[in-house]
């Protein structure tokens, strides 16, 4: 194990596949020269070279058409692109291409690429370059999504990404590419796809989080247990698939749930797994579900504004208390 | 005065050529007529006119070159060397075609002939043969990647990202344009500002040319030239074919939007009569030979229909595969 921060575990996966495997490559606008716009790639270009680490114009959808073919013809990508509010320029080549190739001529063949995507508000940043669009690229079928909360997890999950055969969208959450934690440091240590992950042990409510809301649901987790309240939280890492199992698992052991998302309320991912702890858990439930989510706007400039269009501990706090009380 | 024949290929390479558009046009005609049967359903895009583009540039290409294109692209599959029957009953939804019935007409495919696709969203081929092209480099491959698309496809911004990024990159991929002069009812002047399309690639210094599509050897020609050059040099080059199909945009278009004399026009210039007539012409086939090629496409083509008509459906398993999430 050793001590390093989001982005370092993230680059460390890069380089760790890179050297294993010659087919893997990275592009994306700003990645080689420049070492990516959050240093992600950095020492890439040094280490690798100009044919493995490339530069591109700044034209997503042909990153990602780019990326298909380069797939189909042997390769592995990883393509970045600079935020995930761009990739709204990709959505035809990821869901009318990428994730529709291998189903739609019959599985002849299949497409080992990653699309990495840094992303999330709350760092005033305005309106275009604050969203959370993990739930568009769930809605579709035929394309693993994955968002990790910690170090540790950001490095096994990339590397299990790049080594899968299909494609992988995988976020990475801009507020926490400084955060720092304990990470194996194992070349084979991998974090496999659609599992979840009890971040912390608790008995009376269940918190679902992913990524950054998965930070904050453990800080109030934290002071909820200075109040005599047992959370349990289930960081989910992976959101397509879901470890609905694990979910599950949990919300039957503490029969209570709160589930957190950054993104719009609105046909956000909360809705998704509320319906499924109703589908599952109806007779055991000792409370109704209750969801923590992004406002339904536009997000505005302001920090002070921006602050209340996001779930905080404190409102993650404030639910479980609902739930416990049975307030609603 | 057009050059001989006999001095461009050998006189089995020549008759090929004639059974290739032959077997397309056969094909597509009796498309239309399982269409209108109800074995076809969906959308159906016929290639008849377009022929000599498809078999004319496909022999100026290497067997290991990749093909990629659009939804009009039965022709180019089969001339490529998928069987006919397998589109057939690709087309009929059969678990026996091509992509076992979950592609259908807008979307064959086969890797073990380079065949990389056919895709329904005007401009997704660009980019994908932009990547099969770089996979090519990376690889240390000899190998090039030709992109068909239409004159409609030109106005995508994929196709502005994709010629820029061939350029850039330096990689091998030809170009294709069929210029059958309209998008679906849209005539290329209404929708090009800049309607001779091979000329838009000088915003970004990649050498084109416009070759006659209804002549067969006028595009082997081009593109085995040009292909040549993208091989050796390993940098994109562009190939504009002007042509016409006969039938409507899809089954559901009666093409209202064209004039009697301009179909007319092109019908005179039928690819498959005019080449027919310079074979014999040239002595290089009689009549009777060009028949006994024509009722071998009809029988190939009749089982075709048979061979998809007698094909199990898929099982509902089906939906299940080939796909990982
Ligand atoms: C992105 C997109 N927009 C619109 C359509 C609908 N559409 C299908 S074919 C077509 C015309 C394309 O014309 P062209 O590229 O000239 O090809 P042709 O049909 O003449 O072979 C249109 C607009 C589509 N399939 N994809
Ligand atoms: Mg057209």
């Amino acid at each position: 194990m050793s001590e390093m921060t989001y982005r370092d575990a993230l680059n460390l996966a890069l380089k760790e596949e890179m050297r294993r495997d010659s087919s893997v490559f990275v592009l994306g606008e700003d990645v080689a020269l420049y070492e990516g716009s959050f240093k992600v790639t950095r020492g890439l270009l040094a280490e690798f070279g100009e044919e493995r680490v490339k530069d591109t114009p700044i034209s997503e959808n042909t990153i990602i058409g780019v990326s298909v073919g380069a797939a189909m013809g042997g390769l592995r990508p990883v393509a970045e692109l600079m935020t995930v509010n761009f990739a709204l320029l990709a959505m035809d080549q990821i869901i009318n291409h990428m994730a529709k190739i291998c189903f739609m001529f019959g599985g002849q063949t299949f497409l080992p690429m990653t699309i990495r995507m840094p992303g999330g508000g709350g760092s005033q940043l305005g309106a275009q370059h604050s969203q959370s669009l993990e739930t568009y690229f769930m809605h579709c079928p035929g394309m693993y999504v994955l968002y990790p909360a910690t170090p540790a997890d950001a490095k096994g999950l990339l590397k299990s990404a790049i080594r899968n055969n299909n494609p992988v969208i995988f976020l990475e959450h801009e507020l926490l590419y400084n955060s720092k934690g304990e990470v194996p440091e194992d070349p084979e240590y991998l974090v496999p796809i659609g599992t979840a992950d009890v971040k912390r042990p608790g008995e009376h409510v269940t918190i679902v989080a992913y990524a950054r809301m998965t930070v904050l649901a453990l800080q109030a987790a934290e002071q909820l247990a200075e109040e005599g309240v047992s959370c349990e939280v289930v960081d989910l890492r992976s959101l397509a698939p879901l470890d609905e199992g694990s979910i599950l698992a949990s919300v039957r052991k503490t029969g209570r749930a709160v589930v957190v998302e950054e993104c719009w309320r609105t046909c956000g991912l909360g809705a998704e797994i509320t319906s499924r702890i109703y589908e599952n858990c109806f007779d055991i439930l000792k409370s109704p579900v209750k969801r923590v989510s992004g406002l339904d706007v536009p997000m505005p400039y302001s920090r002070e504004i921006e602050k209340i269009c996001l779930p905080r501990s404190e409102t993650i706090r404030q639910a479980v208390m609902d739930v416990m009380s049975g307030a609603y | 005065m057009e050059v001989r024949l006999r001095t461009i290929a050998p006189d089995q390479e020549l008759l090929k050529f004639y059974e290739q558009m032959y077997i397309s046009r056969e094909f597509e005609e009796r498309c239309a007529e399982q269409y209108t049967k109800g074995h076809i359903t969906g959308f159906l895009h016929l290639y008849s006119g377009q022929e000599a583009v498809s078999v004319g540039a496909t022999a100026g290409l290497h067997r290991d070159d990749y093909i990629l294109s659009a939804y009009r692209e039965h022709a180019q599959a089969i001339v490529r060397g998928a069987e006919p029957r397998r589109v057939m009953a690709e087309l009929f939804g059969k678990a026996t075609g091509i992509c076992k019935g979950k592609g259908g007409s807008m979307h064959l495919f086969d890797p073990s002939l380079n065949f990389m696709g056919g895709y329904a969203i005007v401009g997704g081929q660009f980019p994908i043969a932009v990547g099969l092209a770089f996979s090519a480099r990376y690889r240390s491959e000899d190998r090039i990647a030709a992109c068909f698309f239409g004159d409609g496809a030109v106005n995508q911004g994929t196709f502005h990202e994709s010629l820029n990024w061939a350029q850039l990159w330096q990689l091998p991929v030809l170009f294709i344009c069929e210029n059958n002069f309209y998008g679906i009812g849209t005539e290329v002047h209404r929708s090009s500002a800049l309607a001779s399309i091979h000329k838009r690639t000088c915003g970004y210094d990649i050498p084109s040319e416009k070759v006659d599509g209804m002549d067969v050897m006028a595009v082997y020609r081009a593109v085995k030239y040009a292909a040549e050059k993208v091989r050796e040099s390993g940098h994109p080059y562009f190939i504009e074919a002007t042509t016409y199909r006969f039938r409507g945009h899809s089954m559901a278009d009666p093409a209202k939007y064209r004039s009697a004399a301009e179909h007319e026009m092109w019908k005179a210039r039928d690819p498959l009569p005019n080449y027919a007539r310079r074979l014999i012409e040239e002595g290089i086939a009689t009549r009777e030979v060009l028949e006994a090629i024509e009722a071998r496409c009809q029988t190939t083509v009749d089982e075709a229909v048979k061979f998809a008509e007698e094909s199990p459906w898929p099982d509902d398993s089906a939906v299940w595969e080939d796909i990982y999430v």
